[in-house]
């Protein structure tokens, strides 16, 4: 990623979790991984700390507050909605798409099962974010 | 990109267009390119039912008349084209206009490389990612539906 800020994961999957964290140590980026298992927890972690992620992965699917809820709040949260919002899902719903750009997500990335093409996926995610500017600086 | 759709470039600078025109080209991006001058022109595009709406939007800040700031904001307060990805492309390094424009839901801010095999390297990497990322199918199959025909899963390769 462009900055050395944490990436905030927000995934009520431990294995699904356990597997992001496994491609991006693969993929030798450095950045550190805070993870949270709801929109709920992430919204706490998010009010009560001043280290703001580089970007959000979220998933859509969580019990509590689900990521189309956590999107509503974060992008009317004049400090939180600057923060790049990338979904990672299992979910193809048209439905789903359509609300997570209604909430100007920064990127719908399927979760694909095999692990080599997951790879990929977050090999390009990383890419794009290493050559896009980021909202929050090192600095 | 992930299907066939125009990319729309707002940008002002005649020799910076053609530099996208021609790294697209030497990517083999097979989307076409429809390149305005501002953001006034762009809006005149976008509402233009007639026209089929771009897959992504590549822009430039400072352009005349109505500049990209601007233009997101009337972009993004738009229930029809609120859901398209924005992508600022600028030699602006300026924290005003990065942190003002990822509060307008901008999903990318790319300061151009002045020397053009890097520019081809970052226009590969913003076509690898919109080639990754899914996008919502509604806008385009309302304004195409010949695209529709051709699809099998509701989205056709290009």
């Amino acid at each position: 990623m462009r900055s050395s800020k944490p990436i905030l994961l927000v995934e009520d999957d431990n294995v699904d979790a356990i597997t992001v964290r496994r491609a991006l140590k693969d993929l030798n980026v450095p950045n550190g991984i805070v993870h949270q298992f709801d929109g709920e927890d992430a919204l706490k972690y998010l009010m009560s700390n001043d280290k703001r992620p580089c970007v959000i992965l979220l998933d859509l699917n969580m019990p509590r507050m689900n990521g189309i809820n956590f999107l509503k709040i974060i992008k009317n949260d004049d400090e939180l909605k600057q923060i790049p919002v990338i979904v990672i899902t299992t979910s193809k719903d048209e439905r789903d798409k359509m609300d997570s750009f209604g909430f100007s997500v920064a990127g719908y990335i399927i979760k694909s099962t095999d692990y080599k093409k997951f790879v990929e996926s977050l090999k390009i995610l990383n890419l794009y974010w290493t050559l896009s500017e980021l909202p929050y600086t090192d600095v | 990109m992930r299907d066939c759709r125009p990319i729309l470039l707002l940008e002002d600078d005649t020799v910076d267009a053609m530099a996208v025109k021609r790294a697209l080209k030497d990517l083999h991006v097979s989307n076409p390119l429809v390149r305005v001058a501002n953001g006034e022109e762009a809006l005149v595009y976008l509402r233009d039912d007639s026209k089929e709406k771009p897959c992504v939007i590549l822009l430039d800040l400072n352009m005349p008349k109505m500049n990209g700031i601007e233009f997101l904001k009337v972009a993004k307060a738009d229930e029809k084209l609120k859901r398209i990805p924005a992508i600022v492309l600028t030699t602006s390094k300026d924290d005003q206009d990065r942190v003002g424009t990822f509060k307008l839901s901008i999903a990318g801010f790319v300061v151009k490389p002045v020397d053009y095999i890097k520019f081809v390297e970052a226009m590969r990497i913003i076509n690898l990612y919109w080639t990754l990322s899914e996008q919502p199918n509604n806008e385009r199959e309302s304004t195409n539906e010949k695209l529709q025909a051709n699809t099998a899963g509701g989205r056709r390769q290009c």
